[in-house]
């Protein structure tokens, strides 16, 4: 690991000031992503300046019904507060669904948001890769690249990257349009999620929009006033990264899809909402069969690879699969 | 980067001078000569390392000792009060519940982590419905909870049993 410097500030502001001083410096959450990171020599900051205790650990309500997620409260602790079970369900199961136990209570809302790929080409310094090491080329992807996006990739040129956001809480905020409130050196400045993350581009070494310096202080979720649920497929029953996942809220009347929000995890370099879809529902019947054709219609976009052709059928099902057991609860 | 830091670790407080890059796991097996939480994997995936920090349960290998401030860390060992071996440590070995042992002390740890959220009424992936109040740690429960910690001799059979017992005593398991 290269040694770096460890600095403690005594408040957001000055934690943002500490690291606008130091060009190759990162914050430091819970660690659980980043440290690993440093080990692995994949992230090689020179000052590391500890915002886990400085930015909020609390949740309080909005006015409209909302919640108000402090960037330092543990993934732990958000899954199993009282109002994120009751009025985002689809939140506190997707982070259930991520990681175990032990991550959950040490590793941060903010930092969850800011994790990185686990692409085994991104995390391995002997491999290419773009993302890592820009130029270097992609392993993925003509490699192993099962777990890799369909949707969304760069597959050409120097920006080529088939990586996939690792992120499942990530999912679910996107589609219930959570709003990431940031401090950086010109002020604060609120980030609408689906404006956080970004596609590759001709830019993979870049996975958000934030500047250099930039601090995640909270998480603003607007209220929710219909069903909302996660789904993941993965290859084994419990800690494993998501094949696919559905994040799903649905509201139905008299058999009639009123309105709907639909993201995916495991197919892209950012979570991705599936508009698509979700503009063919509204209005319309809320069946099998019009949410098979939904799902359809987005997924006819996809550019799977050699080896991960399986996740356009897996992610179909899975909307579908999701959408109807809204529709049974909401009955 | 040398950093004077004091750890408190199973009811002893440790002055110590570490690089920044060292681990709370460096940090108890290397300086302390606490041997009880090992190092398997070192990238937070086996759970070998499991420690409680403040009472909860995390990775000590994703931890840097800089950052653990005044948390009081309690290691398997430290579990033993007096010498005697706690509830959990005489369930495990009730059930035999381990082969080569090296996994054990993380997985008692776990296990301590895994009944306070129980307590606390922590939902899981497995807990079917997000609004019940109360925790019933059934065996589906205990496994998913437990996911963190891996066993390649695979105790798993007799592990879920062991934490079970304990659970059952102490009300959280119907």
């Amino acid at each position: 690991m290269r040694e770096f410097r460890y600095e403690q500030a005594p408040d957001a502001a000055g934690a943002v000031a500490l690291l606008a001083g130091a060009p190759g410096g990162a914050f430091l959450g819970g660690g659980t992503n980043l440290v690993d990171l440093m080990k692995l020599g994949v992230a090689t900051p020179d000052v590391l300046v500890d915002v886990r205790e400085l930015t909020s650990r609390e949740i309080t309500d909005l006015p409209d019904g909302g919640l108000r997620i402090g960037a330092g409260v543990p993934n732990a602790d958000l899954a199993a507060d009282r109002r994120v079970r009751e009025r985002f369900p689809v939140l506190s199961q997707a982070l259930l669904a991520g990681a175990s136990g032990q991550l959950r209570n040490r590793a941060t809302t903010g930092g969850n948001l800011l994790q990185r790929t686990r692409c085994g080409y991104f995390t391995d310094v002997t491999k290419p890769c773009n993302k890592r090491a820009p130029g270097s080329g992609c392993g993925a992807l003509e490699g192993v690249h099962r777990n890799h996006a369909i949707l969304g990739q760069t597959l050409e040129g120097p920006g080529t990257c088939v990586a996939t956001h690792p992120s499942d809480m990530a999912v679910a905020m996107l589609a219930v349009d959570a709003v990431v409130r940031v401090l950086g050196p010109d002020g604060e400045r609120a980030v609408p999620i689906a404006e956080l993350h970004r596609l590759p581009g001709d830019d993979p070494s870049r996975d958000t929009t934030l500047r250099h310096g930039e601090l995640i202080t909270a998480i603003d979720l607007p209220a929710l006033a219909f069903p909302s649920r996660y789904r993941k497929a993965r290859e084994r029953a419990s800690f494993a990264f998501a094949l696919v996942s559905v994040a799903a809220a649905l509201r139905v009347e008299d058999g009639v899809v009123r309105d709907v929000r639909l993201a995916l995890g495991g197919v892209a370099h950012k979570p991705w909402r599936v508009q698509a879809a979700e503009q063919a529902l509204v209005g319309g019947p809320a069946t099998e069969e019009a949410f098979a054709a939904a799902a359809r219609a987005e997924l006819d976009a996809a550019t799977p690879l050699r080896d991960n052709r399986f996740k356009v059928p897996l992610a179909r099902n899975l909307v579908v699969r999701t959408l109807l057991d809204l529709v049974e609860v909401s009955r | 980067m040398d950093t004077e830091i004091t750890l408190r670790v199973d009811g002893a407080a440790h002055p110590l001078t570490v690089d920044t890059r060292t681990t709370l796991l460096d940090a108890l097996r290397e300086r302390l000569r606490n041997t009880s939480p090992k190092k398997g994997c070192d990238h937070g995936q086996c759970g070998a390392c499991t420690v409680l920090l403040d009472g909860r349960r995390v990775n000590s290998c994703l931890v840097l000792a800089v950052t653990v401030g005044d948390a009081e860390v309690t290691t398997s060992d430290g579990l033993a009060a007096d010498g005697q071996p706690h509830r959990l440590h005489r369930s495990f070995v009730e059930y035999d519940a381990f082969q080569c042992g090296y996994c054990t002390p993380g997985q008692v740890c776990s296990a301590m982590g895994v009944l306070a959220e129980a307590r606390a009424g922590w939902p899981s992936a497995v807990t079917g419905d997000l609004d019940d109040a109360d925790v019933d740690l059934t065996d589906a429960e205990i496994r998913e909870r437990m996911s963190g910690n891996l066993c390649r001799c695979a105790a798993y059979a007799n592990i879920v049993p062991a934490v079970a017992a304990v659970a059952q005593a102490e009300g959280v398991r119907r």
